[in-house]
């Protein structure tokens, strides 16, 4: 075959060069307690009311799931040799526990929690309580004795986000809720005619990586 | 290897123009017996008009050590050794043995070529560019490769069964000018229609793989591209174009409305970017002179189904702005235009569909070093998009083309695997 | 046992923008060159595509172009008195991996110093006397003037395509550019980018808040160009992802998009990838070096020789190679003797988020984007009232929408999360901007790098390690930056305004910039710098460094652009100096 490519193509053909297709719902990490504590925690962070769906209803939790199943949630690309040390703030991050890790040792621990201080795993308690409790983790205020609260609060609230507005082939952002709501109206790569029309709402229809359903489809032959 | 200020000519892009005094390599010594300098010059200049190197040398070969798959419909052929290696190449030819095999088609010893060796088109060419032709390839280093034998089925192994092929579909036959035409019109047909085999990819051919003589130049395939038609239709051949653009497309592999990617950049690469300015000018002078062969001009328009070309459009603007911008403008000199480009209206869709399936790079030349790149769209869109897409830029913008259907766009899909498993 | 390879002429350590201009001009006089690179080959298509490029998580988030911690990073700390630890992922800064480097993922925010930045030292101790200077303060002269570099300067901006307006001709100051920027010969390449609502507006208020207000230069393409080297780019089509990113459609300046396409065919240049440089070799005599070790992928260790080594690493990472091949004497903050490591600085950057009424599409964008202000940078005012070195521009930058990481700034007063947090994001994502301060960075003794006494790579060498903070210099100067950026954001009359001041300790986890300078600081005096004007080092004079490691402190710019000039100054004493003849270029 002719090779007119340069090196960095292989000659003819080029495989996806998106995320290989989630499955929504094909959950590979959290158990189903898990689930319901993520559920809960997310449904708080990010509500569902009149502005459209929250969190929970935009596959944020599938989301964190699919990142914390890959090499994200094992810390592949972080430098994870030791010694441990507890650092200052601005030394950031110190854990030996992968993101992954952090979420189960600190959904456990915060499960344990709320049931000795309010009777009841996190997800079943009410909104108000719920609330409570993600404040205290917030402020570092609630001991954990597995993971460090505030750190994972923390982890959580940045994973909620992505997984919020994150495009939706990656299992969040369903159906586009997080760009919906603010406006965003996904990847497209030209505005040479709309930047200069100031003040005026762009009306193109939401499109992601995959088209404008959100999620590849199979080759239809 | 110090660090002193040592000037090495940097060799950039193939070789110099006609008239320029270096030649690469191992290939300064004259072996041809009586071969004066200048002979082999325009035996070397000739070769790269023919392109003789797009076939016999291999990908990571010895320069025209042959060995090189070539696909046809029947099967595959491997090109040969013409280096002059007494018992590998051709070094033991005489020139009325070499003569023999361009102008006829048949080698020493009585055997016949398959046409994949563009004989047919070759006859044309004079008894002395040929004796120029061998004197250049007796003088490139010798290298020692067996020829391999082609991968086709019976009977066409028996090369005696190319008798009648040819007795059908070829004459063998030297140029001879058309005196009511210019010098350079008759040089432009000599190259177009001799050395530059031009037609063995634009000229469409029957099942038997034989050129349509009557359709000269309408439109053929090379590989699985579609060569577009180069006469003078303004959708689907070269109407549209000047000679000056004809030139700069040749010589620089591309202009503002096109660039060359594909067989076509290769073209340009190794052979027309490396002809004098004058015969490009011949060249251009002959095929603007070509009557209008592709689809009647005026014609009634086909019908296009309207949800097919929304969504097209709709995929349009999702997906092509970035670089064609919305109006199917392109950027001059960047990406060509989709708009009143005939490789987008061809008779033929298969060239859009490798385009938008594998991506595209156009030719990097000397002129134009950049050698920008279309990605593949294959792996994101599927068979029906990608149809409606191409249905799309056929018919947006003032543009008419036939509608593009699925099957075409598998069978697209399947060629182009085809050709990456090779 | 390495492999001994053959020699080359000139080995590069690392293929980014650096080494791409130095390959460029080397082997334009006839030498043979190698580049090296740790990373791996990308070219616009297939890895900067357009067809899946913009992803925000991907690359913004996972950081997919830039180098990973687990194969190399730093360790960290605020001052000597702490332990440092290692920065385990990406935050305050995101070093490139890759051919092309740090230049494929660039914004393309293109400056000049000014002329008194080149004499930080001389030009504030001339102003404002010796006492100006704080105690431990170790600013210095860099051993050029602006007028030596402006050719370099103009080099780099016409390889590049800068879009820009020029604020001053030769003298003459030109309408709508900058007029503090220092003369240059002649004007940009390509005119400006077009101007987004956003930039609009701070344009507007600027005047009003009597400063004069230019558009920024940029390396995205405002219309397409060929560059000297016949390379062809295209034009910017403002698809806001640049930054982090890679450009789909050939119009950010990058290797790939101005140099490679005609370096690659050349015969007497090749490259390696994935290949770690991991030492200098010298001789006997510790003043020659031989060529370099380096590690495959495959874990193998060659060492290549070369008549002439140049490190093309980014920043830190060549005062890294420099220190773990003991080159030069390092620097102990305690006797402050020795010069690898020395005066390491920053940037300092600030903001204040302006929320409006009016639809302002923050999502179409380009990385260079902008509209500034300069009259409050390097000592274009009177600092004697201030107390304070140093300055910055202050921009409004559009350089995207990005839902994830960017356009998250929110009015004062709103929850952090829940409800009302949402409701705020609706409100204000399409109606919000931010006026961003871009201040400069001097050098102290304490702020410095040296090897890590605990903490090892991969291949078993001791990690870089930064002792950094910001000191009260540059917190006086950046809330200074600030609060005029607050003056001009109340001129465009929001419906409110947050101002966010850089306070307190230096962290690494919030991404500030990627501007690391110094450690191998350029200058006159052997016994304070690394490297003499032409980026020689003083110790082995067939070794130069490049880069940003070379700034004896940080102006208030984006450095690429001087690091482009910086090198094409160099090449050309490499050329018409050192070729010629060998050996120190300059005596003392």
């Amino acid at each position: 075959m002719i090779s007119w490519l340069g090196p960095s193509t292989a000659i003819g053909k080029t495989g996806s060069l998106l995320p290989p297709a989630v499955t929504p719902g094909a959950f590979s990490y959290f158990s189903p307690a898990e689930i319901a504590f993520v559920d809960a925690a997310v449904s708080r962070l990010i509500p569902a009311d009149e502005l459209g769906p929250g969190a929970m209803e935009a596959g944020v939790t599938f989301f964190i799931d699919q990142q914390l199943s890959g090499p994200y949630g094992r810390a592949e690309a972080w430098y994870m040799q030791g010694p441990w040390q507890k650092g200052t703030e601005q030394q950031g991050y110190q854990l030996k526990l992968t993101p992954a890790q952090l979420y189960r040792a600190a959904i456990k621990d915060i499960d344990e929690y709320c049931r000795r201080t309010l009777q009841k795993a996190f997800a079943d308690l009410a909104a108000p309580d719920q609330d409570k409790v993600l404040h205290g983790l917030e402020k570092g205020e609630i001991e954990l004795p597995g993971a460090p609260a505030k750190e994972f609060f923390n982890l959580l609230w940045e994973n909620t986000g992505e997984g919020f507005f994150a495009d939706p082939i990656y299992g969040g952002n369903r159906e586009f809720a997080g760009w919906k709501l603010i406006g965003y109206p996904g990847p497209r790569y030209n505005y040479v005619n709309e930047i200069e029309q100031y003040g005026k709402r762009y009306a193109m229809p939401t499109v992601g990586l995959a088209g404008r359903s959100g999620l590849p489809r199979r080759n239809e032959g | 290897m110090g660090t002193g200020a040592v000037l090495r000519t940097a060799a950039l892009l193939g070789a110099a123009a006609i008239g320029a005094l270096i030649l690469g390599g191992a290939a300064a010594v004259a072996r041809a017996q009586g071969a004066t300098f200048t002979t082999l010059e325009r035996g070397r200049y000739l070769v790269d008009a023919g392109d003789c190197a797009a076939c016999h040398t291999a990908e990571g070969g010895k320069s025209m050590a042959g060995g090189r798959p070539i696909p046809t419909p029947f099967g595959t052929i491997y090109s040969t050794n013409i280096t002059p290696d007494k018992e590998t190449g051709i070094g033991n030819w005489t020139d009325e043995e070499f003569y023999k095999a361009m102008h006829d088609g048949i080698g020493p010893g009585g055997k016949r070529y398959y046409p994949a060796f563009p004989y047919p088109w070759y006859t044309k060419l004079s008894a002395e560019d040929v004796r120029a032709i061998k004197a250049y390839l007796d003088a490139i280093p010798a290298v020692r490769q067996k020829d391999e034998p082609p991968d086709l089925p019976w009977p066409l192994t028996i090369r005696k069964v190319m008798a009648i092929w040819n007795a059908l579909y070829f004459r063998a036959a030297t140029y001879q000018p058309n005196p009511a035409k210019s010098a350079a019109w008759n040089r432009g047909a000599y190259l177009v229609d001799g050395l530059g085999h031009c037609g063995a990819c634009h000229t469409p051919k029957n099942i038997l793989g034989a050129p349509k003589w009557d359709e000269h130049l309408a439109g053929g395939f090379g590989e699985h591209w579609y060569a577009m038609s180069l006469t003078s239709d303004p959708r689907d051949g070269l109407g549209a174009w000047s000679e000056q653009e004809i030139v700069e497309y040749l010589k620089t592999g591309s202009i503002a409305k096109a660039a060359a990617a594909g067989p076509m950049a290769e073209v340009v690469q190794n052979s027309t970017q490396h002809l004098s300015d004058a015969d490009l000018k011949a060249i251009a002078t002959y095929l603007k002179d070509l009557p209008g062969g592709g689809r009647v001009a005026g014609a009634a328009p086909t019908k296009i189904d309207s949800a097919a070309m929304a969504h097209g459009k709709s995929l349009y603007l999702d997906q092509c702005t970035g670089c064609h911008l919305e109006e199917g403008t392109g950027i001059a000199e960047v990406f060509p235009p989709l708009k009143g480009s005939a490789a987008v209206q061809a008779k033929d869709p298969a060239t859009v569909l490798e385009a938008m399936i594998d991506g595209a790079t156009v030719v990097a030349t000397a002129a134009k070093p950049t050698g920008l790149a279309m990605p593949a769209f294959g792996w994101k869109l599927n068979d029906s998009e990608l149809a409606d897409l191409a249905t799309y830029i056929r018919n947006a913008w003032g543009n008419q083309a036939s509608a593009v259907t699925r099957g075409q766009v598998s069978k697209a899909r399947k060629e182009s695997q085809q050709s990456a498993a090779k | 046992m390495a492999t001994r390879l053959k020699p080359v002429d000139v080995v590069l350590v690392g293929f980014g923008w650096t080494a791409s201009i130095l390959a460029q001009e080397l082997t334009e006089a006839g030498l043979e060159v190698l580049a090296i690179e740790r990373g791996k080959y990308r070219d616009t298509d297939p890895d900067f595509a357009t067809t899946h490029i913009q992803d925000e998580l991907k690359y913004a988030v996972r950081h997919a172009l830039f180098e990973e911690p687990a194969r190399e990073t730093l360790t960290f700390r605020n001052s000597a008195d702490q332990t440092a630890l290692p920065m385990r992922h990406l935050g305050s800064f995101n070093p490139g991996a890759g051919v092309g480097g740090a230049g494929v993922h660039w914004n393309g925010q293109n400056w000049r110093f000014l002329p008194t930045d080149f004499k930080q030292r001389s030009h504030i101790e001339q102003r404002y006397g010796r006492k100006f200077i704080p105690e431990g303060m170790t600013i210095q002269d860099w051993g050029i003037s602006y007028e030596d570099l402006e050719p370099h300067y103009d080099k780099w901006e016409y390889l590049c395509g800068i879009a820009g307006q020029a604020g001053n001709i030769q003298g003459k100051i030109q309408d709508g550019g900058n007029p503090f920027e220092a003369p240059r010969a002649r004007g940009y390449p390509l005119p400006p980018l077009k101007r987004s609502a956003a930039t609009v507006k701070f344009d507007q208020a600027a005047r009003e808040a009597g400063f004069k207000p230019f558009p920024c230069a940029a390396a995205n393409t405002s219309k397409p160009y060929k560059n000297p080297y016949g390379v062809q780019m295209g034009e910017c089509t403002y698809c806001g992802y640049c930054e982090w990113f890679a450009c789909g459609n050939y119009s950010k300046s990058s290797p790939q998009t101005t140099i490679l396409p005609v370096l690659l065919k050349k015969s007497n240049f090749s490259y390696r990838t994935l290949c770690d440089v991991t030492r200098v070799n010298l001789d006997s005599s510790g003043t020659r070096a031989t060529g370099v070790t380096y590690v495959d992928f495959q874990g193998r260790e060659f060492e290549q020789p070369a008549e002439l080594v140049i490190l093309c690493a980014f920043a830190q990472h060549n005062v890294h190679l420099l220190l773990l091949s003991k080159i030069g004497q390092p620097y102990d903050p305690k006797t402050n003797r020795g010069v690898i490591g020395r005066n390491y600085a920053y940037q300092i950057t600030s903001s204040v988020a302006v929320f409006t009424d009016e639809i302002m599409n923050p999502f179409m964008g380009a990385g260079a984007l902008g509209q500034a202000i300069d009259e409050f940078n390097g000592d274009n005012f009177d600092h004697g009232p201030e107390g304070f070195i140093g300055g910055g521009y202050i921009a409004l930058w559009t350089t995207g929408g990005r839902p994830i990481l960017q356009q998250r700034d929110l009015p004062e007063g709103t929850p952090k999360w829940g409800a009302g947090w949402k409701k705020a994001m609706q409100e204000n994502y399409l109606r919000s901007a931010s006026i961003a301060t871009h201040g400069s960075v001097m050098s102290y003794r304490d702020s410095y790098l040296d090897l890590d006494p605990t903490y090892r790579d991969i291949y078993g060498n001791p990690l870089l390690r930064l002792t950094f903070d910001f000191h009260d210099n540059e917190h006086r100067m950046s809330k200074f930056l600030t609060d005029k950026a607050a003056l001009i954001a109340k001129t465009m009359k929001p419906k409110s305004i947050k101002v966010k001041y850089r306070e307190g300790h230096y962290s690494i986890v919030p991404y500030e910039t990627t501007h690391n300078t110094g450690g191998a600081v350029m200058g006159a005096d052997p016994k304070t710098s690394a490297v003499n004007r032409y980026l020689q080092s003083w110790d082995v004079p067939n070794l130069f460094v490049m880069g940003s490691a070379v700034f004896p402190q940080n102006a208030g710019y984006n450095p690429t652009g001087t690091v482009g000039a910086l090198t094409y100054w160099a090449a050309d004493a490499i050329r018409n100096m050192y070729l010629k003849r060998p050996g120190p270029l300059v005596q003392v």
